[in-house]
């Protein structure tokens, strides 16, 4: 039902069951807010939107109220302004303020209302109760003390990841963000995912981070740096430098990366082809032996910690490769020293990753003796190091990344949007199966933002069915679809970011609809132009096999 | 113990998230206190996330995360009790006894919890030691009874 409600002495149409936060930002009207999740319950938690509503007596809460036919709001009445300016004065009334040394100084939603606000002198101060910052986790650390309790990253852990590896704990003004027992963040329920970064208004979370071990090893005259870098990075770094169109991003990224010190520039993508024709070679194979589907991708290293920790027994359906990082990182350390005449130990391999949960990869399990990579940046830490260096990227010249296998295909990067693996495998399978080329090559079913997408498709006499889920969460409910045999499928590819890899953990702050859409088709086009759209075609690829069999 | 948290499990329905609190004050009586382990089996049992059990067990006092002590002291801090400065009383046992308000000492024998209203305001400042309630309490008292349960050797 659609009638008309009046805000700021404006006739606006409003829709039952709207809130009206919702009607607020559809007519224009900006509200702050710093607990407000587009898509999430409305908790209300943070207060910061609330309007005046004639007739009642107590401020409303826009986000969590819904419209009705009587209401007559004002938004920006002396009242509702004096009661915004108090809370945020009282948020920071036990926050501290050491905006210059903190690592989101500029990007702080925090910050940035006290500030809009006019606040210019703290008036009131509470004791910071002392809570220990939990540096537990390989991924992620957690600063309480700049925590303010809007709880986005409870809900995004929740209805997001359905792990709620986070939660608030204790009670009243003694209650804060924490784990059970008050451990740190490594415990069995964190995937390392990062998109409890991605919501956080302060900088109570962030990555933990190895700038300083990068830099230092860029200044070490003994050591060999060289980098790969994900092809999920290069939207979302695009977007913070200003540059436009983003296509030959790749080439003068190399050229900045040579300036700030690394000797070499990998680009992982080719790894992720030849990811995407071993898959190809196993469901091949699992299909000749009638192995028990689905297979699962594994190329995220949040979905194998939730697979080890709560599903053990679906391990022997994950892809036993390795991740394209990974692969990277062992052709660098095992071939390229070796044709570069380099000791093995003189190799300081980093990878520049759209994820948190790659600093936990590389340090988890077996890999943290092999030492393929010695520190993995996020795409932000990347960001930060560019501008540390002063490179000016409107003035560089591109160069030729010299790649770690060589050309570089489409398929592989397709893989930085969920749905996009499952695409190149699907091409590469459907030659295996028939000898020939599957045309067109581009499976709608497949694309757009969406956190479940599946598809079935005749290859040969027999239609096999593929999925692709993002989001633990919508994980959790096939896989509880796959057990109950409701669904079946032959390839399973999970992303635990919503959306897969554009919108991961690692990637700069204040990804919106709007980012995730430009990163998406960024992808997409680079899809359409490439020469090579297959895995099984990439010559360099096919040389490498050659040479390590 | 793991039995005994098997036994109270089984007389809830798996997965009534409404259960929760009355299966946990069960724990709590059987086993003094929560312990990560039990509450691990609870979230099992129940499937809920672990986290989301300590975040609404936490929000009431009358959980306990710790092992109390064999002396497990509780001093009253409740309208009538604190009028009668039983803050001071607290000071007192703190130093005594080497505890503060909510742990356990090392050696397991005293834990100090502050409550908020033991019912007996009558004779308050009131304390209790394990089952045993102490009334009226004056400073003397207090330290007499103080080195009565240090000095015991249990």
């Amino acid at each position: 039902m659609i009638f008309t409600i009046e805000i700021n002495g404006q006739a606006v149409t409003a829709r039952r069951g709207e809130t009206i936060f919702s009607v607020l930002s559809r007519t224009g009207i900006s509200v702050p807010t710093l607990c407000h999740l587009a898509g999430f319950t409305p908790t209300g938690a943070c207060r910061m939107c609330v309007v005046e509503v004639e007739g009642k007596p107590e401020l409303v809460t826009s986000c969590s109220h819904q419209v009705e036919e009587w209401m007559k709001i004002r938004t920006h009445s002396p009242r509702v302004m004096k009661a915004r300016k108090t809370i945020v004065e009282l948020l920071l009334a036990n926050h501290p303020d050491d905006c210059l040394y903190c690592d989101r100084a500029g990007s702080c939603e925090l910050q940035y209302l006290a500030s809009e606000l006019n606040i210019k002198e703290r008036r009131y101060r509470t004791r910071n109760p002392s809570i220990r910052i939990d540096r537990d986790c390989v991924s992620i650390e957690r600063d309480p003390a700049k925590c303010i309790l809007c709880g986005r990253c409870i809900r995004v852990c929740d209805e997001i990841m359905g792990m709620s590896a986070i939660g608030i704990v204790g009670r009243g003004s003694k209650s804060s963000i924490g784990t059970s027992y008050n451990k740190g963040l490594n415990i069995q329920a964190c995937v390392k995912c990062g998109q409890c970064i991605m919501v956080c208004p302060t900088a109570a979370l962030k990555e933990k981070s190895s700038y300083n071990s990068v830099i230092d090893a860029l200044n070490n005259k003994d050591l060999f740096p060289v980098v790969q870098i994900s092809p999920g990075v290069q939207g979302s770094l695009a977007e913070d430098l200003g540059i436009k169109g983003g296509r030959d991003l790749q080439n003068l990224l190399g050229t900045a990366l040579r300036k700030m010190g690394f000797r070499q520039v990998f680009d992982t993508s080719a790894s992720a082809d030849l990811m995407i024709l071993d898959i190809s070679h196993q469901l091949v194979r699992d299909i000749k032996d009638k192995k028990k589907m689905p297979l699962f991708t594994s190329c995220c290293p949040s979905w194998v910690k939730f697979i080890e920790e709560y599903k053990p027994e679906l391990k022997e359906h994950l892809f036993a490769g390795k991740s394209p990082m990974l692969t990277t990182g062992s052709w660098i350390k095992d071939h390229y020293a070796g044709q570069m005449n380099i000791e093995r130990e003189k190799i300081f391999s980093v990878a520049v990753m759209p994820c948190t949960s790659k600093k936990h990869e590389i340090a988890a399990g077996k890999e943290k003796d092999l030492h393929t990579i010695d520190a993995v940046l996020t795409t932000r830490e990347l960001i930060r190091m560019i501008r540390l260096f002063g490179i000016d990227f409107s003035s560089l010249e591109p160069e030729n990344t010299e790649l770690g296998f060589g050309i570089r295909g489409s398929s592989g990067r397709l893989s930085g949007i969920a749905g996009g693996e499952t695409e190149a495998v699907i091409r590469t399978f459907y030659s295996e199966m028939t000898g020939q080329e599957m045309v067109p090559g581009k499976i709608n079913e497949l694309r757009g933002l969406k956190n479940r997408k599946e598809v079935k498709i005749k290859i040969g006499r027999t239609a096999y069915t593929f999925a692709s889920v993002s989001g633990l969460a919508a994980a959790r409910q096939l896989l509880e679809e796959i057990e109950t045999g409701k669904s079946e499928f032959l390839m399973v590819e999970v992303m635990a970011c919503p959306f897969g890899c554009i919108n991961g953990g690692g990637q700069r702050m204040g990804t919106d609809e709007k980012a995730l859409k430009s990163r998406m088709k960024a992808l997409y086009d680079a899809d359409e132009e490439e020469m090579i759209k297959v895995a099984h075609k990439n010559p360099s690829i096919l040389e490498f096999i050659e040479s390590i069999r | 113990m793991e039995e005994t948290i098997e036994k109270i499990l089984r007389k809830y329905p798996a997965g009534k998230k409404d259960s929760l609190i009355p299966l946990l004050q069960d724990i709590q009586r059987e086993a003094g206190h929560l312990s990560d382990n039990s509450i691990l089996e609870v979230s099992r049992y129940m499937n809920i996330p672990l986290n989301k059990i300590y975040g609404v067990a936490s929000f009431y006092d009358q959980f306990k995360f710790r092992k109390k002590g064999r002396y497990h002291l509780q001093i009253c801090h409740g309208t009538a009790c604190h009028i009668y400065r039983s803050s001071l009383f607290q000071a007192e046992i703190e130093k005594t006894l080497q505890v503060k308000a909510g742990q356990t000492t090392k050696d397991g024998r005293f834990s100090l919890d502050v409550v908020n209203c033991l019912g007996a305001c009558s004779s308050a400042p009131t304390l209790f030691i394990n089952e045993t309630p102490y009334g009226n309490l004056t400073l003397e008292h207090l330290q007499k009874i103080l080195s009565e349960i240090k000095d015991t050797n249990d």
